[in-house]
């Protein structure tokens, strides 16, 4: 906090509707900008979290989801979703133990080998594919595509489903590969 | 051998054969390395002073009176080539020693055709890059030109009349914000390097000789950021004590959003419009961008059009499937953010040739995403013995410059750079970073890196092992 005054990191830290009076000099607010209406932020606020907050109604299934692929997504990504250079593989399990990557620099990472999240292949699809087009399928269509890419990456049986729960729930093999960052500077060498 | 550019002429060797700074010179000064150079070289080691001088420079030389050594003859050898490009002088005019009829005042300044930068690199592709030129800049601030680029989904041409930053989540105020509202904030003005945490990567991945400063190390870039502190528009907005991350979202057509810890948020972190002096450039994300200083570029979202106060982070692609770092003990880390020291000797380097044996200015770049460099040091022989480089004005997550002087022998050398942070923190070797992580990691590469030069002069790229 070292640049910050005073009196934003108190208001901060102690929570600013009940300590944050502000001075004549600073006011508790500058009173610049309007207020965010509930329209303002729906129209831009497409996110999801791993807890599947923001995911939107509806659902959609693999078999849609691969012909979808095939239509859309395959000139970049593969039949087989196998990448063509510079577009990214998306399918891939192996290697399945021991999460090997940080010693093999030649292994992929890919969605099934070593994406934590479901949901973050929901809102990606979302938010920016297909890369030409990005916003242009409608929500069942994600959630078919996703479906799909699920399958592919055999985290989900041929044929499924999926809707705001049942994505909520899965849990991706790579799910506990990730920890926190522990460089903190100093002489060690992290 | 290596001396010192900012003492004074060097009379005495010290033990190891370095150069110990003497007092009472009035000709050298500690700016103008081609002065003490050609000092050096007079004084020291019996090259004619002549030696480096271009050709047919000396009868313009005699013509000038007052002016003596290098900087003299610097400066009048640029004066006929520069004369023959100007249109409209007078041949009389041209010919007269030491005068040249100029152009007249411009509307927007443009570059000295003699001194055309290194261009960028770009790929020519949606989601690409493009490399500052380190090897040609000089100095800490990098061109707005020049900064290097990232995007996911190219350069959208945002009209800022219509451009808006919405605040809402974990807050009491929800706030929609013009890009004039945003300048009536109280606001600042920092200096700051950007580094995309794939800096080096293509180096470690697949080293080349051939590879220049802006290859290896191209992905970092330094400017003069002006806007408002992120605190000041999260108090505005009345954000709540739960809220513990923000996420962060650009209006360019991929939507890149990326979570970030709110203690950055009462740290350092800036919403910018301003870059050195102008607007923004649309490749740094004009009207608006996140600046977080000192943490990986992808996380200083351009372009900037939403941050939403929550309690966890959102795991978004760009924080998982990539920027994040396996490790050895089959872990990966995420939300790595802070760049580690690093430093690159950006001259002399891959194109350039050592034509001259005798003193050279051995010059780069060093900077820490954890606040101020407090010493580079600066190696000839491979990481055998090590001298602290002078450094130029340090400011904190900021590329800082340093140059030492070298006496090149004519033998094959090893130059490596050596930078350490304020928290004692050591640029590490190639092992030991590998040691550390893995030889699967690639992002957040700041192993020690430089040139080798052989005995004919030429210049390759070179790992410290
Ligand atoms: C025009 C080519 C193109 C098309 C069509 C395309 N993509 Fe992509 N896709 C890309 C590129 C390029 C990237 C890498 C983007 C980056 O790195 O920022 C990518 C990345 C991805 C990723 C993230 C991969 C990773 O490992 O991080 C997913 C998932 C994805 N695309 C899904 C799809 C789906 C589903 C479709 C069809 C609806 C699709 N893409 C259509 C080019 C394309």
């Amino acid at each position: 906090m070292r640049r910050i005054p005073a009196w934003i990191a108190v208001g901060l830290v102690v929570g600013c509707q009940a300590a944050d009076e502000g001075t004549a000099e600073t006011p508790a607010t500058w009173g610049i900008g309007r207020a965010a209406t509930a329209a303002d932020i729906a129209t831009l606020d497409l996110d999801v979290a791993p807890s599947g907050a923001g995911l939107p109604p509806g659902s959609g299934d693999a078999v849609r989801g691969a012909a979808l692929y095939q239509a859309q997504c395959a000139t970049c990504h593969g039949v087989n979703g196998e990448g063509i250079a510079p577009n990214p593989p998306l399918v891939g399990r192996e290697p399945r133990e021991g999460f090997p990557f940080g010693n093999d620099p030649k292994l992929v990472r890919t969605i099934g080998n070593y994406w934590p999240e479901a949901t973050t292949l929901f809102d990606y699809i979302r938010r920016t594919m297909p890369l030409t087009a990005p916003g242009s399928l409608s929500d069942p269509d994600v959630y078919s595509v996703t479906a799909h890419l699920l399958v592919a990456n055999e985290i989900l049986p041929a044929g499924a489903t999926l809707d705001s729960a049942s994505l909520a729930a899965i849990r991706m093999p790579a799910r506990d590969r990730f920890v926190r960052d522990n460089r903190q500077g100093g002489r060690e060498v992290r | 051998m290596i001396g010192s550019t900012s003492s004074n002429v060097v009379n005495e060797l010290d033990r190891d054969g370095f150069r110990m700074a003497c007092a009472g010179c009035t000709i050298c000064d500690r700016t103008q390395l081609s002065m003490t150079a050609e000092v050096h070289t007079v004084a020291d080691s019996g090259v004619e002073p002549g030696h480096a001088q271009p050709a047919g420079a000396i009868s313009r030389r005699e013509a000038i009176e007052g002016m003596a050594g290098t900087l003299g003859v610097a400066l009048v050898a640029t004066i006929p080539v520069a004369s023959a490009a100007q249109a409209g002088v007078s041949p009389v005019a041209a010919s007269a020693p030491g005068r040249l009829m100029g152009a007249p005042t411009s509307a927007l300044g443009v570059r000295s055709a003699f001194a055309p930068p290194a261009p960028r690199t770009p790929t020519g592709q949606l989601v690409g890059s493009s490399l500052t030129p380190l090897h040609s800049l000089s100095g800490t601030l990098t061109p707005s030109d020049l900064h290097f680029e990232r995007h996911h989904a190219g350069v959208p041409a945002i009209d800022p009349a219509t451009h808006r930053l919405v605040i809402h989540g974990l807050v009491d105020r929800p706030l929609t914000l013009s890009v004039d509202d945003l300048k009536r904030f109280p606001q600042v003005t920092r200096i700051h390097f950007v580094e995309c945490s794939g800096n080096g990567r293509a180096a470690w991945v697949s080293p080349a000789p051939d590879m220049t400063p802006q290859r290896t190390d191209g992905l970092t870039s330094n400017s003069e950021w002006t806007g408002v502190p992120l605190a000041t528009l999260f108090r505005e907005a009345g954000a709540r004590r739960e809220a513990t991350w923000f996420l962060a979202e650009g209006a360019d057509a991929c939507l890149m959003t990326r979570s970030v810890p709110m203690e950055k948020a009462l740290d350092d972190a800036l919403v910018v419009w301003g870059q050195n002096g102008e607007a923004l450039r649309p490749e740094q994300g004009f009207p608006l961008r996140l600046l977080l200083p000192g943490w990986e570029g992808n996380a200083n979202v351009k372009w900037l059009r939403r941050l939403e106060l929550g309690t966890a982070p959102w795991m978004t692609r760009w924080e998982t499937s990539k920027y994040t770092d396996p490790l050895r003990d089959g872990t990966a880390r995420i939300f790595s953010f802070v760049m580690d020291a690093k430093s690159i000797i950006t001259t002399p380097a891959v194109p350039a040739r050592l034509a001259d044996r005798g003193w050279h200015a051995v010059s780069g770049v060093a900077w820490s995403g954890r606040g101020r460099i407090t010493r580079v040091e600066v190696s000839a022989d491979s990481g055998s013995t090590w001298h602290d480089a002078d450094l130029g004005p340090a400011l904190p997550k900021a590329h800082t410059r340093f140059s030492m002087m070298w006496n090149w022998t004519g033998e094959p050398a090893v130059l490596l750079s050596r930078a350490t942070d304020e928290t004692g923190y050591v640029q590490p070797t190639r092992q030991a970073l590998m040691d550390a992580r893995g030889a699967g990691t690639d992002y957040h590469n700041n192993a020690i890196r430089g040139w080798r030069v052989d005995a004919d002069g030429g210049i390759a790229f070179h790992w410290e092992t």
